[in-house]
């Protein structure tokens, strides 16, 4: 199958890889491309409603009496300084719309944070539920650990053995720092974003990413999953995601760490199952140049699209 | 013979005793004085500290590293590559700095040790502070600290180039000898355990004050807000600034002397140092906003022409605020792997916050309601803090919940919300202050054009300002980056084209300072009106040297 890729690598690959990173003039989050993401921003997008109604209130209220109650206006002040029903009604209501934000809150933080119980959601075999999904859940999980350093990230595969009987580790360094030796930046390879050994992991897969640090705090990120976490020296962190659709997606080091900050970004690139056994295969036998170049392309997800296309 | 004949009698006396220029200014106990030391001293500080935000916003204009690395090299790097490295390195220090510089000797001395020392001994009707030499000593290390901090902008930082580059959080390993292990961050240690002890004096003096010595009559209970704010700050300050300080002196030992507080080689723990410095610090933003709350009260009750609404609910919730803002440390920390249950208390703890805010909010504008508001400018500069204080507080809520908070921790989105409460809230608050209190501090009127002048073009340059960094930390821009990718450069240059305009107000700012010097008109004693009814008002403009020689008698519901 990988010498199928190999061959039609270019043919196969769709004309526009789905790719993540900031949009020029965006005033949004990065479209979502996991479940975490979609919850944070639909419930971003009801607390953002509320507090803009909120918003809107006080400056009306604030309008208003500057314009009704100006000494032009209202020349003779009223003394009054207590209303206890006012005062219940602002403590109370301020109250009610919070907890009304709570809820979504805690259920969000809580699918985020807990790790799903695979054995559980296999055994359920639920497809309505649109935050579990039965068929990734029975292959299990993808382990990645992404250690931050000054200023590159190492990525390791700790259940995936290469020829060498250790696990497959790379280092991933970004193409530009701000330099004259940079490596220019193309539309596929955005500046300041793009790295020359990404981290590949599977499509419709959950994926653990666990954090740790060598020297400084890092934290690693890629916005459009929604996920965020610091790597600490001395701990080791972890978070899952699940991307459903295959495609380039970017981050950037989320906690300063020196001098080069700004150039340890994160790409992650998201391909098929078939093609990540691919690329598996290819770490293993230690050939890290040619791996690269299998994920260089992404196949679309749709199996269907796929061979239409070769065909 | 007739109180006020008494009084003005001794008023006239003191206007003799007035020390030489030397003991009047460098060995200063008079409240007054110290309280106009401390505003000068902020001006200073805060025109270093905005300056290095014009670097920031001057390099982040356009993506790529550009203005930076011209600095370097007029300050000897080569051209290329090497001006780059240093200029990426002097970005963090500038960053650092201008957070330094604002909070500890900018907003802080202003507020608390300007407008506290200036205004609570004459709102409660006392002679002076309790404690005057302290007071004094008080004022000297805060300039002490500031000399330091400057001194170590200039020392070696260990990592090529001068000065500490990771951040006003001081966040270990980059502070500890792993990530700048040279004398720039033990300088920086003793000069924030200077500014401490400074402040921790200074509170002390402010608890006792107001406890001890308010005018015969006046209870807490109808004390001004403003000093309520002060004592509520006060007490914030008494007990965040020891954590504080001890997490500043386990980094020292751990950098000089071999523990290993915070490395986890030798059993330490990195994030030990982020609790117990939000531990401070999240005390600390109130400790910044609380003063600004107090005197806005009085701006609007004075301008309204009606007395504050719900005195009581305002005074306790400042003492909520202040009470909560010791429990909610951690939401500083959602990213660095706290268990979720741990996470979800402090959302709930975080959230609550917003009541007494709320309360605060909706009590100035029912002070307003039915009022006769008068326009002038410490009003115009007091509602825009409503309104700007109001959009900070809601992106608050917003963060609060470390489900959205794990997608903007450490973005642009932070930025913009605690500039939109600082920045924005805690400074329009200083100038509200400054333009109510011009004339009765420095006896001379200020030109009222020039001072609605310097509101338009702040309100609007700092939106422009701060508004679109919003939408970059919404997009994925983190914070503390030198250079960013091409995606974000739209509302980056925005940013910055509001930086240039607050720099038209700063100077309308300066030329009205100068205007005020020049043309010297007399100021009155109460220039706002009845609405004006604090004992400070009861006094000429300036002041005399030493006020209440016969303690001002408050009859019962007369304060405040």
């Amino acid at each position: 199958m990988r010498y199928l890729y190999s061959l039609f690598g270019f043919l196969i690959a769709a004309p526009a890889v789905f790719a993540a990173q900031p949009t020029p003039g965006g005033i949004d989050f990065q479209a979502p491309a996991t479940r975490i993401a979609e919850r944070i921003h639909t419930f971003h997008f009801s607390v953002l409603v509320i507090i803009t109604l909120i918003t809107l209130f006080v400056l009306g209220l604030l309008l208003w009496v500057m314009v009704r109650y100006n000494r032009k206006a209202n020349p003779e002040p009223s003394q009054f300084s207590h209303n206890t029903l006012v005062e219940v009604i602002w403590t109370a209501v301020p109250v009610l719309i919070l907890v009304a934000i709570a809820g979504p809150s805690f259920s969000n933080l809580f699918y985020q944070e807990n790790e799903p119980d695979l054995v559980a959601i296999t055994e359920s075999g639920s497809v309505d539920d649109p935050n579990i999904f039965t068929d990734a859940a029975a292959k299990g999980w993808v382990t990645v650990k992404a250690q931050g350093n000054q200023w590159n990230w190492t990525y390791t595969y700790p259940d995936e053995l290469g020829a060498d009987g250790y696990p497959i580790e790379f280092v991933s360094n970004p193409l530009q720092q701000g330099l004259s030796t940079d490596i220019p930046a193309t539309a596929e390879r955005p500046r300041n974003l793009a790295t020359d050994y990404a981290m590949v992991v599977p499509a419709n897969r959950y994926i653990r990413y666990q954090t740790a640090a060598a020297d400084v705090i890092h934290s690693w990120t890629v916005p459009a999953f929604g996920v965020k976490t610091d790597a600490v020296p001395g701990r080791l962190n972890e978070g899952w995601f699940l991307v459903t659709e295959p495609g380039v997606y970017y981050g950037q080091c989320s906690e300063l760490c020196g001098k080069n900050h700004a150039y340890m970004p994160i790409e992650v690139r998201v391909v098929p199952d078939d093609q990540y056994a691919g690329w598996l295969e290819l770490m293993r036998s230690g050939d890290f140049d040619a791996a690269n170049q299998f994920v260089e392309f992404i196949s679309p997800s749709d199996e269907a699209s796929r061979f239409a296309m070769v065909n | 013979m007739p109180m006020d004949e008494l009084t003005a009698d001794h008023a006239h006396d003191d206007h003799d005793h007035r020390p030489g220029f030397f003991k009047r200014w460098f060995l200063s106990t008079n409240h007054k004085d110290i309280g106009t030391l401390y505003l000068v001293f902020a001006l200073i500080a805060g025109v270093v500290g905005y300056s290095l935000s014009g670097l920031i916003r001057l390099e982040l204009a356009e993506p790529g590293i550009g203005p930076m690395s011209q600095l370097m090299q007029f300050f000897g790097a080569q051209a290329g590559d090497e001006a780059i490295e240093q200029a990426k390195q002097f970005y963090n220090v500038v960053i650092t700095y201008h957070g330094l510089i604002m909070i500890f000797f900018m907003v802080m001395p202003a507020l608390i040790g300007g407008f506290g020392n200036w205004f609570v001994p004459l709102m409660i009707g006392a002679p002076d502070m309790a404690f005057p030499r302290m007071n004094n000593i008080s004022f000297w290390l805060t300039v002490a600290a500031f000399a330091l901090l400057m001194l170590s902008l200039f020392t070696p930082s260990g990592t090529g180039g001068n000065g500490f580059g990771g951040g006003w959080v001081l966040y270990p390993p980059l502070s500890s000898l792993k990530g700048h292990p040279g004398p720039a961050m033990d300088l920086l240690i003793l000069s924030l355990h200077t500014a401490g002890i400074a402040s921790i004096l200074g509170a002390i003096n402010f608890i006792v004050t107001i406890l001890n010595m308010r005018a015969p009559g006046m209870t807490l209970h109808n004390m001004p807000l403003f000093s309520w704010s002060i004592l509520v700050t006060a007490v914030l300050l008494l007990l965040a600034l020891p954590v504080l300080a001890g997490a500043l002196t386990m980094l020292l030992t751990d950098r000089n002397f071999g523990s290993q507080f915070f490395d986890p080689s030798g059993g330490g723990d990195p994030i030990m140092f982020q609790h117990l410095f939000w531990f401070f610090g999240h005390p600390e933003v109130y400790i910044m906003i609380l003063p600004a709350f107090g005197l806005v009260s009085h701006i609007i009750s004075t301008f309204s022409n009606k007395p504050i609404f719900g005195y009581l609910g305002m005074a306790y919730a400042m003492v909520s605020i202040g009470a909560i803002g010791f429990i909610v440390w951690a939401h500083h920390m959602y990213t660095v792997g706290m268990p979720s249950d741990m996470k979800a208390y402090f959302v709930a703890a975080t959230m609550v916050i917003a009541v007494p805010t709320g309360i605060k909010i909706f009590s100035w504008i029912a002070t307003m309601w039915g009022g006769s508001i008068s326009f002038e400018v410490p009003m115009v500069w007091a509602i825009g803090f409503i309104f700007l204080f109001t959009v900070g507080g809601v992106t608050g809520v917003v963060l609060a919940n470390a489900g959205i908070d794990h997608a903007l921790h450490d973005t642009y989105y932070v930025v913009a919300h605690f500039h939109y409460v600082l920045s924005l809230g805690a400074v329009f608050g200083l100038f509200a202050g400054w333009y109510y209190w011009f004339e009765k501090m420095f006896g001379v009127k200020y030109n009222k054009t020039l001072g609605l002048a310097h509101f338009w073009t702040m309100f609007i340059g700092s939106n422009v300002l701060f508004f679109p960094q919003h939408f970059l930390g919404l997009n994925g821009m983190p914070r503390r980056y030198i250079d960013y990718a091409d995606g974000f450069a739209l509302w980056h240059y925005w940013s910055s084209i509001g930086y240039a305009i607050t720099m038209v107000g700063t100077v309308i700012f300066f030329v009205s300072l100068v205007e005020a010097a020049i043309r010297r008109r007399k100021a009155e004693a109460n220039p706002w009106g009845p609405g004006a009814n604090t004992l400070e008002w009861t006094l000429p403009s300036p002041p005399p040297f030493h006020q209440f020689n016969e303690l001002p008698v408050i009859e019962p519901d007369k304060a405040h």
